[in-house]
């Protein structure tokens, strides 16, 4: 395609006849705002995010991006390499696209990759104090990091209050609700700091 | 505690000026203090109105939602993961339980995966058979759908016609592959058995009797001013806001946005079957049922065109390559044991390269994302989980809506854990 898009390093046709243009990482947020706002591309669905790591070391991540032009009816993939030894960070496209926002936290979640501006980056496939790394690497063993033992023990040992993020308790106001003890676990537990109840007047 | 006295409007329900069912509010009055305090009520994992695993994390405002967090990931089994380590035809068994509610569906889009990435070109046949597939899978999924949510919303009736031909497609799902619910019916580059004899007939006298269901269906909700009332104007999404959050499937459409993968990128010779793509307004609950509900009859059209072409021929592709050889000549011929042989140790190579299929699952699209490095093991399978960016329009949905909508608009979603969590 002659489509001159911001940053394009290359582009090249995949087995299925779709474009893929690889674009510098650090000219995404401009590719992607140019190619959803410029008339003539209109790119304004976002269908898919994910991420590609090779079994070859050597080679760099890549972030896939599926686009469509519901007006065209026209489809395009746009791809940032990641470096894996570098840091592993993009800028988000959550302000172009709200349908960014759990396709880029899962990709967090299973790869590790940081989106840069993203409202709510957080795990949303495995739990928040999951400790055993980002399972979709290749590094990453079949059966997880920690043994069964480990792992069961972990299971056996989590709080179970510690289910509610401290921020849904404050949001709530029910952190001063709870029962003492109850609070006094979730001190001690990995969620942080629980903060003061609010004062009634 | 003091007890807090509740008005109630004795007078008819009424309508406002707009049209819609007036709410009346159960607390005439509230205490002091008991206005600002906001509710934290947690709803799931193991909640029968979640439809599956999944938990939200509701603030509520009275009875009002004010901000609605999901937490999922409660059925997460790393099929990903899973598929970077199995052959091809390896994988197609996973692809049943991920939208378990349809999974003849699922193993045709990844199937059609596969061969894109591999060039093969199915047979006549074979395509007619996986349109069936999908067709049939989408009933159902329907079916369930229209089941449930009509119990959460009240509606038990329904329930029990949509399930009783639910069972009558599981039947015939059986009858082809011996599996009512794990299908495993693709491989790639063909299929695992062709129908039976009798499944053609059987087959045909369920879509003759079939819309008198859904006309039952319609008669009872349709205009049922309980069902109306509880469903429509609920969970309004615009189109615009719909194409933001990467909406597909009924939910888009319900919306005003036209978009059916069947139509606008065809696969399996979709473009030569005459159906509609149903297309809702308003883009609330109850668009979305009229849409799911008309969408089993365009299905059931597809379904007698394709029972009428059905042409005889293979089902699989003429290729050792990728189809096993008969029993008989892989016992007999000596080429054909060592293609077996060599399919059964090494599994299917795909050149390098990469494939992207969308198909139009019940959900909504169900992409499959193959990267091969060369190898008989894909480099990465992603699924893209319709249900999963379905859901995740949910807290904009719910949010400003009584508890009891989020129930109903969490119900539109048509989500299936399997899938959202993979």
């Amino acid at each position: 395609m002659t489509t001159p898009v911001p940053g394009a390093l290359r582009a090249e046709v995949a087995r299925d006849g779709e474009t893929i243009v690889f674009v510098a990482p650090d000219r995404l947020l401009e590719a992607m705002t140019w190619l959803k706002e410029t008339p003539g591309q209109e790119f304004d669905y976002l269908v898919d995010v994910t991420a590609v790591e090779f079994r070859d070391r050597e080679r760099p991540l890549e972030v896939v991006y599926f686009l469509r032009s519901l007006k065209r009816r026209a489809d395009m993939r746009i791809k940032v390499e990641l470096d894996a030894a570098g840091e592993l960070a993009v800028d988000s496209v959550w302000s172009l696209w709200h349908g960014a926002d759990w396709l880029e936290r899962e990709v967090f979640d299973m790869f590790g990759i940081t989106f840069r501006g993203h409202p709510d980056l957080r795990r949303i496939l495995m739990w928040e104090t999951y400790a055993e790394g980002y399972p979709l690497r290749k590094s990453f063993p079949l059966r997880g990091r920690f043994s069964r033992a480990e792992q069961v023990r972990q299971a056996l040992n989590t709080n179970p209050e510690a289910n509610y993020s401290l921020e849904e308790l404050a949001i709530a106001e029910a952190a001063g609700d709870l029962p003492e003890d109850m609070r006094d676990r979730l001190r001690r537990g990995e969620r942080g700091v629980i903060p003061d109840p609010p004062t009634t007047v | 505690m003091s007890k807090r006295t509740v008005e109630l409007e004795l007078a008819t329900p009424g309508v406002d000026a707009q049209g819609r069912a007036a709410r009346v509010p159960l607390t005439a009055e509230a205490g002091p203090g008991l206005a600002e305090e906001h509710m934290l009520v947690n709803i799931g994992p193991q909640h029968p109105a979640t439809h599956g695993v999944l938990r939200l994390v509701v603030e509520l405002d009275g009875e009002t939602v004010v901000r609605c967090i999901p937490h999922l990931g409660y059925l997460h089994s790393g099929f990903e993961k899973l598929g970077e380590y199995r052959h091809y035809n390896q994988i197609i068994p996973l692809t049943d339980r991920t939208d378990y509610l349809s999974p003849m569906a699922n193993n045709v889009g990844f199937a059609l995966a596969a061969e894109k990435l591999m060039g093969i070109e199915i047979t006549p046949r074979c395509t007619v058979l996986r349109v069936i597939a999908c067709e049939m899978s989408r009933i159902i999924s329907h079916m369930v759908w229209l089941g449930t949510t009509s119990i959460d919303l009240g509606a038990f009736t329904p329930f029990l016609w949509a399930f009783q031909e639910r069972e009558r497609i599981y039947d015939l799902q059986e009858m082809w592959t011996g599996a009512r619910l794990t299908t495993s019916l693709t491989r790639v580059g063909g299929l695992m058995a062709d129908i039976p004899d009798t499944f053609v007939a059987k087959l045909r006298e369920f879509t003759r009797t079939f819309p008198k269901t859904l006309a039952e269906i319609d008669r009872v909700l349709t205009r049922n001013a309980v069902w109306a009332g509880r469903t429509q104007g609920v969970g309004t999404l615009s189109a615009a806001e719909a194409i933001n959050h990467s909406l597909s499937g009924p939910m888009l459409r319900a919306s005003g946005v036209a978009y059916d993968v069947r139509k606008d990128k065809p696969y399996l010779g979709y473009e030569t079957y005459d159906f509609d793509v149903i297309v809702g307004e308003h883009g609330d609950v109850f668009d979305r049922y009229l849409v799911r509900l008309e969408e089993c009859h365009q299905s059931n059209r597809i379904l007698q065109q394709a029972l009428d072409r059905l042409p005889d021929g293979p089902i699989n592709v003429d290729d050792p390559r990728v189809i096993l050889p008969s029993k008989t000549r892989a016992m007999s011929d000596m080429e054909a044991m060592i293609f077996h042989f060599k399919q059964v140790m090494e599994g299917v190579k795909a050149p390098v390269g990469e494939a992207y299929v969308g198909i139009e699952n019940p959900k909504g699209e169900l992409g499959t994302y193959l990267v091969s490095d060369g190898t008989a093991k894909p480099v990465r399978w992603r699924i893209r989980p319709p249900s999963f960016i379905n859901l995740s329009a949910l807290p904009r949905m719910a949010e400003g809506h009584l508890l009891s909508d989020l129930i109903a608009i969490n119900a539109s979603v048509d989500i299936v854990m399997g899938e959202v969590d993979r």
